[in-house]
C-alpha cells in the first residue's frame, strides 16, 4: 500500500500538478485570511476556511481525474493489478498518496493561526479543530472524485463528474429549501425516489420483475407509514438530503462545536466511497 | 506448475475463450500461436489474474489466482501485449517502483535492479524518462519489469511486436537464455518466431485449442501431406498416363503452367514413399525433360493455416446446423426461457 502511496505522491510532482494545487490552496486562504483576519480583524480562523469550502470544487478534479483514469488508458493498472497487491491495497495507497498532497497545504495552513496570535486572543483549539474537518472535508471530496475516476478512462469525463457531483453537494442547501417541510411534499419525493431507484435496479441488473417487486413493496411501505404517521414525514426529504450535505456539516466546528457525529460522517463517505472504488475495479475483472 | 481447466471467459454472447485445459510443465518454453481475436491475450490476462474467467480455474503452484490471488501471483512475471510503463518516470525509477510493488527484500533491491539492467541490457538508459524511449527500449524495460523478483513463469504477450529485425533476434536470444532459469509463455501470431524460439506449441482458434505439440511432431502429424511437385514438358495426356504406371502415386493434379508446352503437376504418394527416381527415368525414356521437381514439406504455416481455416469452416457447418435445429425447436425453446424466469 506505501509503495502505490509513495509513487502517487511523488508522481505529483514530477508534474506540475502538485505545485499548482499548492499554490492555488495557498493563494486563495491568504487571500481570505489577509482580507477576514489581517484586516478586518476577526479571530476566528475556522470563519475564513468556511467560505474557501468552494475551492473544493476546483482543485478536486484537478488532483484525482488522473489517478484511475489514466491508469486504465496507459493501461498501467495490468502492472497494479498482476502484482501481488490486492485491490484494497491499490485504492488504498492512492487515496492515501492524494491524501498526502493535500496535507501539504494544510500543514502550511497551520501556521496562519499562530500568526494572528501574535496580534491579539486566538482560540487555537477552535482554529485546529476547524483545520482538521477542513482537511477531512477535503479527504472526503478527494474520496469521490476517486471513485469517479475509477468509472470512466477518460480524464475529462471524471473531472466534469467529479464537479457536477460535488457542486450537487455543495448546493445542497439550496435544493433542500426548494421543498416544503409539510409531510405531503416529503411523501412525494420519496415515492419519485422510490421509482428512480427501480428504473436503476433495471438498467443495472436487467431484472424486470425485481424492479417491479422493488417498486410495490417500496410505494406500499412509504403508503402504509404515512396513514399510520405522517408526522414522520415532516422534514424526512431535508434530512435525507442533508446526508449529502458535504460542507454543512463543517460548519458545527467553525461554531466551536467539535462535532464527533461530523468526523464520523467524514469518515463514513471516504469509507464507503472507498469500498465503492474497489467495487468499480472488481467489477470491471469481472464483467 | 499451471494447470488451466475449463477456462472460459464470454464477453456478452461472444466466447472469447472457449473451455481451454492444458498444463505447463517446468522449465520449457511454450508458445501461443492464433490470428488476431484467437483469444491469446484474453487467456493470459485470466492466467495472470488482470481479468477473472466467466468460468473454470487456473491454477499456480498450487495456489489458485481467483482465490489466494497474492501467493499465486508472486509466481508470475507478465509483460503485456502493450508495456504497462509510467511515462513521467525515469528507468531507474520505474524498476525500483516495480521492485517494491512486487515485494523484493529491501537488500536484495538494488542488486537485482542492476542485475537486470544487464540482462535486458537497458543500463546506459537508466536516467531517461520513459517517455523518451524508443519503442525497443520500453519493450525491454517492460521485460525488466516481468523480470522483477526472478518470478518462477515468465508471460510474454507478443513480446517482439514491433521491433526491427535485429532487436527481435536479440529478444529471441534473450528468450532462449531466460527459458533456463524460467519457464516461459509467450504469444505470438507470426509463425517463424513461435517455431523458432518455442519447445512446445499451442495453436489456438476461436478461443479454442485445435492442436498443442513441438512443432517437430506438429510437422509430423501432417506428413502425410507431403507431396511433389513438377513441371513438365510434353502432352498433359501423355504424361498422365505415364505417372499413372507408377504404383505408389495416389493422386495426381495437374495444372497450366507458366512455360510453354510445359504442365504443372503436384503428385501425392501412399505411405510418403519416394518417387523422384522412377519419376525421373519414366519422363527420361519417353522423351518428356522434367524442367522442376520439388519435394515440398508441410511447414508450421500450412499446420496453422489448415487448422485455424479448417476450425472456420467446421464451425460455419456447426452454426448452420444450429441455426436450422434453432428454427425448428424456437417455439419449445421459448417455452422453456419463460418457464426458467417463473422460477
Amino acid at each position: 500500500m506505501l509503495t502505490v502511496c509513495k509513487k502517487e505522491f511523488r508522481g505529483y510532482f514530477t508534474s506540475m500538478t502538485g505545485y499548482v494545487f499548492i499554490a492555488f490552496m495557498l493563494v486563495i486562504s491568504g487571500i481570505y485570511f489577509t482580507a477576514y483576519h489581517l484586516q478586518a480583524g476577526y479571530p476566528i480562523y475556522g470563519y475564513s476556511l468556511s467560505s474557501i469550502t468552494f475551492v473544493f470544487l476546483i482543485v478536486t478534479p484537478i488532483l484525482t481525474m488522473r489517478s484511475l483514469a489514466e491508469e486504465q488508458k496507459q493501461k498501467t493498472d495490468q502492472l497494479l493489478l498482476t502484482s501481488p497487491l490486492s485491490v484494497q491495497a491499490i485504492v488504498g495507497g492512492k487515496f492515501l498518496g492524494l491524501a498526502g498532497v493535500f496535507a501539504v497545504p494544510v500543514l502550511l495552513m497551520c501556521t496562519y493561526p499562530l500568526i494572528l496570535s501574535s496580534f491579539g486572543t486566538v482560540n487555537l483549539k477552535m482554529a485546529y479543530a476547524s483545520l482538521l474537518a477542513f482537511f477531512l472535508l477535503g479527504c472526503a471530496n478527494l474520496a469521490i472524485g476517486l471513485f469517479i475516476s475509477s468509472l470512466t478512462e477518460s480524464q475529462i469525463i471524471a473531472a466534469v463528474l467529479t464537479f457536477i457531483v460535488l457542486f450537487l453537494c455543495y448546493m445542497m442547501n439550496g435544493i433542500e429549501t426548494l421543498f416544503s417541510e409539510t409531510a405531503s411534499s416529503s411523501l412525494m419525493a420519496f415515492v419519485f425516489l422510490v421509482l428512480a431507484l427501480c428504473v436503476l435496479i433495471y438498467y443495472v441488473m436487467k431484472n424486470t420483475f425485481l424492479a417491479i417487486l422493488t417498486g410495490i413493496v417500496g410505494e406500499a411501505v412509504l403508503f402504509i407509514l404515512y396513514s399510520v404517521k405522517s408526522s414522520l414525514f415532516e422534514g424526512a426529504i431535508q434530512k435525507l438530503l442533508d446526508l449529502l450535505n458535504l460542507t454543512g456539516h463543517f460548519d458545527d466546528f467553525v461554531d466551536g462545536i467539535f462535532s464527533v457525529s461530523g468526523i464520523v460522517y467524514y469518515l463514513s463517505v471516504i469509507g464507503i466511497f472507498l469500498f465503492l472504488t474497489v467495487q468499480s475495479i472488481q467489477k470491471r475483472r469481472w464483467s | 506448475m499451471i494447470e488451466v481447466k475449463n477456462l472460459t471467459k464470454k464477453y456478452g454472447n461472444h466466447m472469447a475463450v472457449d473451455h481451454l485445459n492444458f498444463c505447463i510443465e517446468e522449465g520449457q518454453i511454450y508458445g501461443f500461436l492464433g490470428p488476431n481475436g484467437a483469444g491469446k491475450s484474453t487467456t493470459m490476462n485470466m492466467i495472470t489474474g488482470y481479468i477473472a474467467s466467466t468460468e473454470g480455474t487456473v491454477v499456480i503452484n498450487g495456489h489458485d489466482i481467483l482465490e489466494e490471488p497474492e501467493e499465486a501471483k508472486k509466481c508470475i512475471g507478465y509483460l503485456p501485449e502493450i508495456p504497462p510503463l509510467y511515462f513521467d518516470m525515469t528507468v531507474l525509477e520505474y524498476l525500483k517502483f516495480t521492485a517494491e510493488l512486487k515485494k523484493v527484500e529491501k537488500k536484495k533491491r538494488s542488486a537485482m535492479i542492476q542485475d537486470i539492467m544487464e540482462t535486458v541490457r537497458i543500463t546506459d538508459m537508466k536516467n531517461r524518462l520513459i517517455k523518451n524511449l524508443s519503442k525497443g527500449y520500453k519493450q525491454r524495460v517492460g521485460l525488466a519489469q516481468a523480470l522483477m523478483g526472478y518470478p518462477e513463469i515468465l508471460i510474454l504477450d507478443e513480446p517482439t511486436v514491433g521491433l526491427d529485425p535485429k532487436q527481435i533476434i536479440e529478444i529471441r536470444d534473450l528468450i532462449r537464455s531466460l527459458s533456463e532459469k524460467h519457464t516461459v509463455i509467450l504469444s505470438s501470431h507470426i509463425l517463424s518466431e513461435v517455431s523458432a524460439v518455442c519447445d512446445y506449441v499451442m495453436i489456438l482458434s476461436h478461443g479454442r485449442l485445435v492442436a498443442s505439440d513441438t512443432p517437430e511432431n506438429l510437422a509430423k502429424l501432417m506428413e502425410g501431406e507431403n507431396a511433389l511437385e513438377l513441371t513438365i514438358k510434353g502432352k498433359e495426356n501423355r504424361i498422365k498416363a505415364l505417372l499413372k504406371e507408377i504404383a505408389e502415386i495416389e493422386e495426381i493434379q495437374v495444372s497450366s503452367s507458366e512455360e510453354a508446352g510445359a504442365v504443372d503437376i503436384r503428385l501425392k504418394t501412399s505411405g510418403n514413399a519416394d518417387v523422384r527416381e522412377q519419376v525421373f527415368f519414366k519422363m527420361a525414356q519417353a522423351d518428356c525433360p522434367i524442367l522442376k521437381m520439388q519435394s515440398v514439406h508441410v511447414s508450421l504455416e500450412d499446420i496453422f493455416l489448415e487448422l485455424t481455416s479448417e476450425e472456420k469452416e467446421e464451425q460455419n457447418a456447426q452454426e448452420d446446423v444450429a441455426q436450422s435445429q434453432t428454427e425448428e425447436l424456437t417455439e419449445p425453446d421459448n417455452e422453456n426461457q419463460e418457464e426458467e424466469q417463473e422460477d
